[in-house]
């Protein structure tokens, strides 16, 4: 089986459409008789990388590539960067404003659950260029 | 295990979108206002109560396959926001009681936490 791929747009200034591609992976990832489980986790690995782009990193594109072994997602953006990413790795620790916290965003548990949620995940950052997230959730 | 319609008549809660069926199973239930929150602990197929009113609630609710939403305190979610559950098939109802009574009622009929927070 030769892999799929998927592409995405995401937009750091609009709020209301943040998710819109997790959501259709999801669609796209059930349609293909994905189990529940690893949809879920996909899902959730994506949607929290997804947010995490608008609320703090104006925005980026996403890449799905899905084989018979994995599904991996590279989320890229040209944010600030992350200066410590141990810290940001912290359950709680957050860097978002009082707008982001109104919003029910910004509670610190972003990157733990995407840690959480796929098999394996890697950033790759840059202060005042970007950061690049990888993650990959195993099918077998 | 308690139905999506038992979890609306024990609140006196209506619907905004009706479920696509109202004898869905809940298997627990999850009261936050952070939707990282929700995404860290909730389990598939429970119960949202909150009184957060915007989109990625719904969002929230699709990715973690939620079987529905209770909005707390009387507040009446926008248009667009309804809209969008409809479009998703997400059952949304809303209670004028507090979160704090939302739960303690759940809880009284059996209904428990989510097993990833406890």
């Amino acid at each position: 089986m030769s892999s799929i791929q998927f592409h995405y747009t995401v937009d750091g200034n609009d709020f209301t459409k943040a998710g819109e591609a997790s959501s259709d992976l999801k669609r796209k990832l059930k349609k293909m008789h994905v189990p529940p489980e690893i949809v879920r986790r996909v899902s959730i690995a994506m949607y929290e990388g997804e947010i995490n782009m608008v609320i703090h990193a104006y925005g980026g594109v996403i890449d799905v590539d899905i084989d018979e072994s994995r599904i991996l997602m590279v989320l890229r953006d040209r944010g600030p960067g992350i200066p410590d990413i141990e810290k940001a790795m912290q359950a709680g620790y957050s860097t978002a404003s009082d707008k982001i916290n109104a919003m029910g965003f910004g509670a610190g548990m972003g990157l733990p659950n995407m840690k959480a949620s796929a098999d394996s995940m890697h950033i790759d950052t840059e202060l005042g260029v970007g950061t690049t997230v990888t993650m990959q959730v195993d099918l077998a | 295990m308690t139905t999506i319609d038992e979890v609306s008549k024990l609140l006196g809660a209506e619907y905004l979108v009706p479920p696509l069926d109202p004898d869905q199973a809940v298997r627990s239930c999850y009261a936050a206002d952070m939707m990282s929150d929700v995404l860290a602990f909730s389990e598939y197929d429970s119960c949202l109560i909150t009184g957060l009113m915007n989109v990625q609630v719904i969002r929230t609710a699709e990715i973690k396959d939620l079987a529905c939403i209770i909005f707390t305190r009387g507040k009446l979610p926008k248009p667009d926001l309804v809209e969008m559950a409809q479009d998703k098939g997400i059952c949304i109802m809303f209670s004028l009681k507090s979160t704090f009574n939302v739960c303690g009622i759940l809880y009284e009929n059996g209904l428990r936490g989510s097993r990833n927070n406890e």
